[in-house]
């Protein structure tokens, strides 16, 4: 299994997208190295504007550059991009519905050593709630590489959300990414889990673990946290005995909201996979903080005999 | 236009102003009056603008940082024929095209939303970068407020501007001396404005901001200003041209009685 760092690829592709398009112009944080813009800076020192530690102005900066018809790209933690941002993101940005993307980096628990105020477990909930604002979660490294893509053509602010850590190839490389479409990525008729970013690969892995058993679990990457396909999410839920959301976000305002709020009166049972309502904290690895927070396959997979126990 | 028919100016968009504040309805009356030459002079004699072609490419840019004074803006937008004149009288209506705060989706001439105080001079530094990045030798313009520079986000603009040698972005600071609850040196002083603006490495300059003369003289001089934005800090009257409302907080975001409004039009109309 090949394993790519959604950092890297993200960085990759807005040096790709650069030398595409001469609009794009790239605002970083004082955090290039980590969230991978210096590779854009290295070849388009003009397109690439170092604003210092201060994520507001840079985020109304990105707005008047875009307002000069520039494709501007927002580069911090998504802890920061989300909250230190937030009032000029919903006022500036996206009441006139500017061409901005906002780039959370190291965004949930990835960042596991610094802790609380470097961990993200609200960002989703926060853009989520901003009219006209399109949200977005990738599973891998291919994703990524497929949504920067994308959300280049789309012409409105897009939230888009990057892990820290090496991931698991999942996405097809023959299957485009379209904005609001939840993607199915293993068939199964007993259960379905709808996940989205790392929480995906630890829902194939689970699907896996119950298979030996004889049980069959559906698997549906929800990458596109808003819009979002209903009927889509509708269909996918149908002919199952019950249903589990996972992410790595709060319960409140993530995937397990949207879900539940589209399959509202569906009458299955559900056992929603995330963070209680609590803030993140160090840990000396990802995985340990991970288990924490009960963000594994083992808990994908009792929750799957939770829900098939008659 | 001359400077005689720019103070003339000045005062059609005060009565604008009047207008669209209405009787027994909130409006940001004293801010707009203090700016009215200020936008006079930008709108109907320095920016390089066509209301007949608002995204025209070549146009200089205008930005209201400080938002709420929206109606200084709409007086001057209508007069230069962004849009028909009844839509100054259905503004704040429901589904007006002219909102309580700048908004560039619904407003033709608009060019961003402004509003939520200390942002718009972040945006207005991105449009300066933007278009020299394009090699266009537009200026952006954009009013800022000694109550609104308590945002910390106007001092981080104020770091960019001069990291970036923003040679394109002329500041006008419209020091009217009242924040909304009160005085300014009472309640929450953001003087001194020289030293400060100074230090961030700005180019600053000081006129009386209701005299046209000298702020025509003041943009020729900063023009000649390179390798650093400019700041024109401007020494006005909140509620300019009533005398009811001058320097008078309340008037801030007040409402006008039928008599004040009587006595506001024939006082304006006087001087017109």
């Amino acid at each position: 299994m090949k394993f790519q760092n959604q950092r890297q690829v993200y960085g990759e592709t807005l040096l790709e997208l650069g030398r595409e398009n001469k609009n794009i112009v790239v605002l970083e944080a004082d955090l290039g190295k980590s969230t991978m813009t210096c590779l854009f800076e290295q070849e388009f020192p003009d397109r690439f504007f170092e604003m210092g530690i201060g994520e507001a102005n840079m985020t109304s900066f990105a707005a008047g550059l875009s307002l000069t018809g520039k494709i501007a790209f927002t580069n911090s933690f998504a802890v920061f991009a989300a909250g230190r941002s937030f009032d000029q993101i919903r006022q500036g940005i996206s009441i006139p519905k500017l061409n901005v993307k906002i780039v959370g980096s190291s965004a949930g628990l990835s960042d596991f050593g610094d802790g609380a105020t470097h961990q993200s477990v609200e960002d989703i909930a926060i853009m989520r709630a901003i009219p006209n604002m399109t949200v977005l979660a990738p599973a891998d490294g291919i994703e990524t590489r497929k949504m920067v893509r994308k959300i280049v053509d789309y012409n409105g602010p897009v939230y888009l959300r990057i892990n820290r850590h090496d991931l698991p190839d999942l996405f097809p490389e023959d299957q485009e990414f379209v904005i609001g479409k939840p993607y199915l990525v293993r068939e199964g008729k007993d259960i379905v889990v709808f996940a989205n970013g790392i929480m995906v690969s630890r829902a194939v892995k689970a699907a896996e673990e119950v298979g030996k058993e004889g049980i069959s679990v559906r698997v549906v990457n929800v990458s596109s946290l808003k819009p979002v396909d209903e009927n889509e999410i509708k269909k996918f839920a149908s002919n199952v005995t019950g249903i589990i959301t996972a992410e790595e976000h709060s319960l409140i305002g993530g995937l397990a909201s949207v879900i539940t709020y589209i399959l509202r009166g569906n009458g299955l049972p559900l056992i929603p996979v995330g963070i209680e309502d609590r803030f993140g904290q160090s840990a000396h690895g990802y995985d340990e903080l991970l288990e924490e927070y009960g963000l594994t396959t083992e808990n994908i997979v009792n929750s799957v005999k939770k829900l098939l126990v008659k | 236009m001359t400077v005689a028919e720019l103070q003339k100016m000045a005062c059609t968009l005060r009565i604008n102003v009047i207008k669209m504040v209405g009787v027994g309805q909130k409006g940001h009356l004293g801010g707009s009056c203090s700016l009215s030459e200020i936008v006079s002079v930008l709108y109907f004699y320095r920016m390089k603008h066509d209301p007949k072609n608002p995204a025209w490419k070549d146009r200089d840019r205008f930005l209201l940082s400080k938002g709420h004074a929206a109606l200084i803006q709409y007086a001057a937008l209508v007069e230069a024929g962004y849009f028909p004149r009844t839509e100054i009288d259905r503004v704040k209506c429901l589904g007006a095209m002219l909102q309580g705060h700048p908004d560039m989706k619904t407003t033709p001439g608009i060019e961003g939303n402004t509003g939520s105080l200390g942002q718009g001079l972040s945006m207005a530094c991105g449009m300066a970068a933007g278009l020299r990045l394009d090699k266009k030798d537009n200026k952006v313009y954009c009013i800022i407020g000694d109550g609104e520079i308590a945002e910390g986000q106007i001092w981080e603009a104020a770091m960019t501007a001069s990291v970036f040698k923003l040679e394109n972005l002329i500041v006008f600071l419209d020091k009217n001396n009242l924040q909304a609850t009160g005085p300014i040196t009472d309640r929450y002083n953001t003087n001194p404005l020289l030293e400060k603006w100074k230090a961030f490495g700005w180019h600053v300059a000081e006129v009386d901001g209701h005299n046209i003369k000298e702020i025509i003289k003041t943009l020729d001089e900063v023009d000649k200003v390179t390798g650093k934005p400019k700041i024109i800090i401007a020494h006005t009257i909140k509620g300019r041209g009533i005398a009811f409302a001058e320097n008078v907080a309340s008037f801030h975001n007040g409402e006008l009685t039928k008599e004040q409004f009587d006595q506001a039009c024939s006082e304006l109309n006087k001087n017109n």
